[in-house]
């Protein structure tokens, strides 16, 4: 849909009349398809945003305002009588609890992560093709399926209603390895090897001179991550039945789905989901490129 | 959704690093035995981690699979049997409520796959084209817009929808203001397709298909389409994974040079024709990789059917329902041979839709060196 090519020869007058209708008829078509397409980008980014804006402006409506003007985000009168009761509830507990996995969870997959990408970029060892092959086994198998077996496992090992069983599993994480392995396999030998006849050791070679150097792709890494880890649901169902121990989706899905039946509450239930979105949307708007760029890159040749 | 759309590009990611593995080692001096040493102490918390939380898991949920374990004490205890394969029997050869369970939630999601696969790539090749254009304002805000549902956390975005199509939504309120009533999206059962037979008249099944069965359900039943709760899921979807393959469409987009558009103009192509017949087929690998990968993750949706699966049958899936079956009744075989019987369905398709897409003109080309190696060995040998 390129625009830049030949729009001149549409004004030019002093074309033979068989050569200047059509290109004519071309910039005509053009001017309809520009309009065509910002109509088309102007619904289509209303679609994407205006769901979010009656998230916020609902949840700081009362339950009738909610009710009965569901298509006008501003509030008729201003209340935060919704977060006040999701103070009430576990709310700033499930947040917490949240955090905490997302946390620990970031700085194990960071760690580890880059520890076996870099392993498998740099160092030669004996079976380290077969190992990477099962690496790549290991991503081909649908997650969901795992979630009884996942249950099953921590049950044998009495890690089941523990923060631990929580988060460990989540660490074991494939992808990141490959995130690391590619981007340690992109930069330069001879940092390391001047490292090296410096008498430094492989992990201290690692540890403070190519780590150090991996930082953007660190960053995008930690974001996955936390973004991911923040997210996940399925997990925290199978891995706890303890409520003292809910997250903030398992907390809310629980909260949700119980109190269908009963009344709407909706300005409760869309500040839950308010308050649980800004964490990583202010992640998302502030490394935004690095966000972006990693799922860009996934189709790069 | 976002859980799922994470681990497809990290799977894209894998099929990159794979490529790039196939490089040959470089020559590097250095004492082999510590550096071994030094690989395999880097690599064995990954290693440690991926064993215990997912082949040991794998194994053992294999077992419970093939046992009659209730959840009570450990699944290797003594009075644990081993039953064979009666928990897949009841699943998928034995009439009864099991099977029948099954077989809804494999219909449910095959509806749900079958709208929301092709919707969510044409959106995205849509958005993708469309916000690719060299001169247009705002394309990163077109960008982040489109892209930020696909960071959020599903079950906030599940909140958001069940308002949105709630009972006194916007939805409902839109069509009102048309001055039509709204359904009541969420507790509707009948299937779309029976819906619409129902609006031109056709209220009752035609004999043929509500005499003959297929794995315990009538063909009507199998014809039924989404429901309208599904259909907001099906919505929901789309809505959210849209923008992350945009990102990929993009990527490709970008990859492909001028050089090949301006070619195209000069032999007098009309943008469509140049859409259709150049750009496409230069996207074909992406396109791939984008059915794929939403083929992989739309069997395997769990997060919205956990909030709704409990009030409306027709959104539960295979995924939820071994959920369903194993930690709520208590009847962990059947709840792992789901498990398996859902795998078994993805690796299959995954399997056949890149059969089908496979490169011809490659495949062929293969076929060819092969017919002349083996010609070449017949040579040799006699």
């Amino acid at each position: 849909m390129s625009q830049t090519v030949e729009p001149t020869t549409a004004t030019t007058p002093a074309t033979p009349p068989s050569r200047t209708r059509r290109p004519y008829k071309v910039g005509e078509s053009r001017l309809f398809v520009k309009v065509a397409t910002y109509l088309a980008l102007i619904l289509a980014a209303t679609v994407y945003i205006f769901p979010f804006l009656i998230e916020i402006g609902t949840a700081f409506k009362t339950d009738a305002d909610a009710t009965a003007n569901p298509l006008n985000p501003i509030p008729h009168t201003w209340t935060t009588a919704a977060f006040h009761q999701l103070a009430q509830v576990d709310f700033p507990l499930w947040f917490a609890n949240s955090a905490i996995v997302a946390i620990c969870v970031t700085a194990g997959r960071v760690f580890f992560d880059s520890l076996a990408g870099y392993a498998l970029a740099r160092m030669r060892f004996r079976g380290r093709s077969a190992l990477f092959s099962a690496l790549v086994a290991v991503l081909a198998v649908p997650g969901v399926v795992l979630l009884i077996p996942k249950f099953l496992v921590l049950n044998q090992l009495h890690m089941y209603d523990t923060y631990s069983g929580m988060i460990i599993p989540l660490i074991g994480d494939a992808a990141g390895v490959f995130i690391m392995k590619q981007f340690f396999e992109s930069i330069p030998l001879s940092v390391e090897e001047a490292a090296h006849i410096d008498g430094a050791g492989t992990f201290r070679t690692f540890w403070s001179v190519v780590l150090p150097m991996a930082r953007p792709s660190l960053i995008t890494l930690t974001i996955l991550s936390f973004q991911g880890s923040w997210n996940e649901l399925a997990h925290f169902i199978v891995s706890r039945q303890n409520p003292r121990l809910n997250t903030l989706t398992s907390g809310v899905a629980t909260l949700v789905s119980g109190q269908l039946g009963k009344g709407n509450q909706y300005p409760l239930k869309l500040a839950a989901a308010l308050l649980m979105t800004i964490p990583v949307a202010v992640l998302f708007f502030v490394f935004q490129r690095y966000i972006m760029r990693s799922s860009e890159g996934a189709v790069k040749e | 959704m976002t859980v799922d759309s994470t681990a497809g590009l990290s799977r894209a990611e894998a099929e990159v690093a794979a490529r790039s593995a196939r490089r040959p080692p470089r020559r590097r001096p250095g004492i082999r035995g510590r550096e071994a040493a030094a690989g395999w102490l880097f690599t064995a918390p990954v290693i440690v981690l991926i064993v215990l939380f997912l082949v040991i898991p794998i194994l053992m949920a294999i077992w419970v699979s093939l046992s009659n374990w209730t959840g009570i004490g450990s699944p290797f205890s003594s009075n644990v049997k081993f039953v064979g394969t009666r928990n897949y029997r009841f699943l998928l050869t034995q009439d009864g409520l099991s099977r029948q369970n099954l077989m809804q939630s494999l219909r449910n999601n095959f509806y749900y796959v079958l709208f929301v696969v092709p919707l969510q790539t044409a959106l995205a090749l849509f958005l993708a084209v469309i916000v690719n254009r060299r001169r247009l304002a705002g394309r990163g805000f077109f960008r982040t817009a489109f892209y930020f549902p696909s960071v959020t956390s599903s079950v906030a975005i599940v909140i958001v929808f069940l308002f949105v199509f709630g009972g006194s939504g916007v939805v409902n309120a839109l069509i009102s203001k048309l001055g039509a009533t709204g359904p009541d999206w969420f507790s509707q059962q009948a299937g779309i397709f029976h819906l619409g037979l129902d609006k031109i008249g056709v209220h009752k099944a035609p004999g043929v298909l509500a005499n003959h069965a297929f794995l315990g359900q009538s063909w009507w039943e199998w014809l039924s389409g989404p429901s309208l709760a599904m259909l907001v899921l099906i919505i929901l979807a789309v809505w959210t994974t849209a923008g992350t393959f945009m990102l990929m469409f993009l990527a490709a987009l970008q990859g492909i040079s001028a050089d090949v558009e301006e070619a195209a103009v000069v032999d007098g192509a009309t943008s469509w024709q140049r859409f259709w017949r150049v750009t496409l087929p230069m996207l074909r690998p992406t396109l791939f990789l984008v059915l794929t990968l939403g083929l992989i993750s739309t069997w395997q949706t769990f997060d919205a059917q956990f909030i709704l699966g409990a009030t409306n049958p027709t959104v539960v899936t295979p995924a939820y329902l071994s959920y369903q079956t194993s930690f709520n009744n208590q009847q962990w075989g059947q709840g792992a041979a789901i498990s398996f019987i859902l795998f078994f369905i993805i690796i299959v398709l995954a399997a056949f839709q890149r059969w089908v897409l496979r490169d011809r003109d490659e495949a062929r080309e293969k076929r060819m060196i092969r017919k002349q190696r083996r010609a070449a060995a017949a040579g040799r040998s006699s």
